[in-house]
C-alpha cells in the first residue's frame, strides 16, 4: 500500500487533507509541490490535477484531486471507525454533508478572501489589504457565523454531538483567520462558535495539520 | 409521506433537486417560496434554511438545505437503483465526488455570474449587463470547459461511462447559459462537451426540469 499526498506547506487545501489523515492515523508520504516555482502548473502535475492545483492524492494507481473529495475518500477507505462520516444511514450522512456544503458555499469564500487580503497579498505582492473588500467580507462572515452560533447552541459540533469531517474542513482557514488576520474577534465574540472552535483547534490532528501552515519569507 | 420541496420552478438550485426527483421517480410537492416578497428571508422558511435560500426539503421530520446535499440524500435514501451515486467502493464514490466538487469549485462560479449578468440582473433588477465582468467570466469558463473537453474525450460522462449526479448538477445552469445568454458557443465549440450536454439535456427527467426553467418577459 502506497499513499502519496502531493501538496505544499502553506496551502490550506493540503492542510485540510493532513487534518483528516491525522484524525484517522494514516501513514502517508508527503511530496512537496513547489508553488513558488509554478510546479503545480507543469505538465507532470497537471496530468494529476487538470486544474493545476494542490493537493492530489495517489493511492497506488488511484489518483484523486480536490481536498474535500480526498478527505471523504480517505475516511471511507481507511477511517470508517473514526466516525468522521456517518454513512450508515442517509439521514446522518446528510447532516455531515450539509455542513460540509455550508463550509464550501458560505464560510470558505469570505474567510479565504480575508486571509488573502491580510496575509497572502502583502506576503506575495507587497500590497496592503484593500479595506473596502475587507469590510464587505467581514460583514458577510458575520452573518455566516451568526448562523453557526445558532446551530452550535443546539449541538456540540456542526453535524451533531460528535466530531465530523464538516468540522475538520474548517481547520486550515480557521487557523489563518484567528492567527494571521485582525478578525479573531468574529469567532471570540460568539460564545458557542468560540467553544466549538477551541474544541476543534485543540485536537492533536488540528495541531499537526496547522503546524504545516508556515510561509517561507 | 410526500416529500415537500420548498423552492421555485425557475430556480437553478430547485431545478437541480427536481432533476433527481424525476430521475428516481418520486412523489413530491413543490411548495412555492416567493422570492419577490422576501419570503425566503423570514419565518417559516428561514427556520428550514438559516441562510435564507431555496430550496429546502422536508422528508417527514427531516429538513435539509443546500441543493447538492438534498440530491445526495435522495439518491442514497430512495434512488440506490438509479446509479446516480456509485457508493460500492471508495474509489467509485470518489470519482463521482470529484466531478461534483469540480462543478461547485470551478464551473458554478463563472456560469452563475454569466447567467446573473445576462438574465437575472436585467429581468429582475432592471440592471445593465456589465460587459467587463462578462469578459472575465467567459475566459474563466472557457478554461474550465477545456478541462471538461479533455475529460469527456476519455469517458462518456464526467465520472465515467455512466450518468451520475456529477453530470446532473450541471443541468440547470447549463440550460440557462445556452438559452438566455449569448455564450452557447462555449459548449457548442467543444465537440465532446457538446455531445455530453446533448446526452444530459435529452433525458426525459432533464426535459421536465428545463421546461419549467423559463421566464416570460
Amino acid at each position: 500500500m502506497s499513499i502519496r499526498l502531493y501538496g505544499s506547506p502553506f496551502s490550506t487545501s493540503t492542510a485540510r487533507v493532513l487534518a483528516a489523515i491525522s484524525e484517522i492515523g494514516l501513514e502517508v508520504e508527503l511530496v512537496h509541490v513547489d508553488l513558488y516555482s509554478g510546479e503545480h502548473k507543469h505538465d507532470s502535475h497537471v496530468e494529476k490535477n487538470p486544474f493545476g492545483q494542490v493537493p492530489v492524492l495517489e493511492d497506488d494507481e488511484f489518483v484523486v484531486f480536490e481536498s474535500r473529495v480526498i478527505t471523504r475518500y480517505l475516511v471511507r477507505k481507511y477511517g470508517k471507525k473514526s466516525g468522521l462520516l456517518k454513512e450508515d444511514n442517509p439521514r446522518d450522512a446528510a447532516a455531515v454533508d450539509q455542513w460540509m456544503e455550508v463550509e464550501t458555499q458560505h464560510f470558505n469564500k469570505p474567510v479565504a478572501t480575508l486571509v488573502y487580503q491580510h496575509l497572502f497579498r502583502p506576503h506575495f505582492d507587497g500590497v496592503a489589504a484593500d479595506e473596502k473588500v475587507v469590510a464587505e467580507e467581514v460583514e458577510k462572515l458575520e452573518k455566516v457565523l451568526d448562523v453557526y452560533e445558532g446551530k452550535l447552541s443546539k449541538t456540540k459540533f456542526l453535524a451533531g454531538d460528535s466530531y465530523s469531517l464538516a468540522d475538520v474542513h474548517h481547520v486550515p482557514y480557521g487557523h489563518y483567520l484567528v492567527t494571521r488576520t485582525p478578525h479573531a474577534s468574529l469567532i471570540d465574540s460568539r460564545p458557542h462558535v468560540k467553544a466549538w472552535w477551541d474544541a476543534v483547534y485543540s485536537r492533536p490532528a488540528s495541531k499537526t495539520a496547522t503546524e504545516t501552515l508556515v510561509m517561507t519569507p | 409521506m410526500v416529500l415537500k420541496l420548498y423552492g421555485s420552478p425557475v430556480s437553478t438550485c430547485t431545478g437541480r433537486v427536481v432533476a433527481v426527483i424525476e430521475e428516481i421517480g418520486l412523489e413530491y410537492e413543490l411548495v412555492p417560496v416567493d422570492l419577490t416578497t422576501g419570503e425566503h428571508k423570514r419565518p417559516p422558511h428561514i427556520e428550514r434554511n438559516p441562510f435564507g435560500q431555496i430550496p429546502a426539503l422536508a422528508d417527514g421530520d427531516l429538513v435539509l438545505f443546500e441543493s447538492r446535499v438534498i440530491t445526495r440524500y435522495l439518491v442514497r435514501k430512495y434512488g440506490k437503483g438509479s446509479h446516480l451515486l456509485k457508493e460500492h467502493t471508495p474509489e467509485e464514490a470518489a470519482a463521482v465526488d470529484q466531478w461534483i466538487e469540480v462543478e461547485v469549485q470551478h464551473f458554478n462560479g463563472p456560469i452563475s455570474t454569466l447567467v446573473y449578468q445576462h438574465l437575472f440582473l436585467p429581468v429582475f433588477y432592471g440592471g445593465k449587463t456589465d460587459e467587463k465582468v462578462v469578459a472575465v467570466e467567459v475566459e474563466k469558463l472557457g478554461k474550465v470547459l477545456d478541462v471538461y473537453e479533455a475529460k469527456l474525450s476519455k469517458s462518456k460522462f464526467l465520472a465515467g461511462d455512466y450518468y451520475s449526479l456529477a453530470d446532473l448538477h450541471h443541468l440547470t445552469y447549463g440550460h440557462y447559459l445556452l438559452t438566455t445568454t449569448p455564450h452557447a458557443s462555449l459548449f457548442h465549440s467543444r465537440p465532446h462537451v457538446k455531445a455530453w450536454w446533448e446526452s444530459i439535456a435529452s433525458r426525459p427527467a432533464s426535459k421536465k426540469v428545463t421546461a419549467a426553467l423559463s421566464f416570460t418577459s
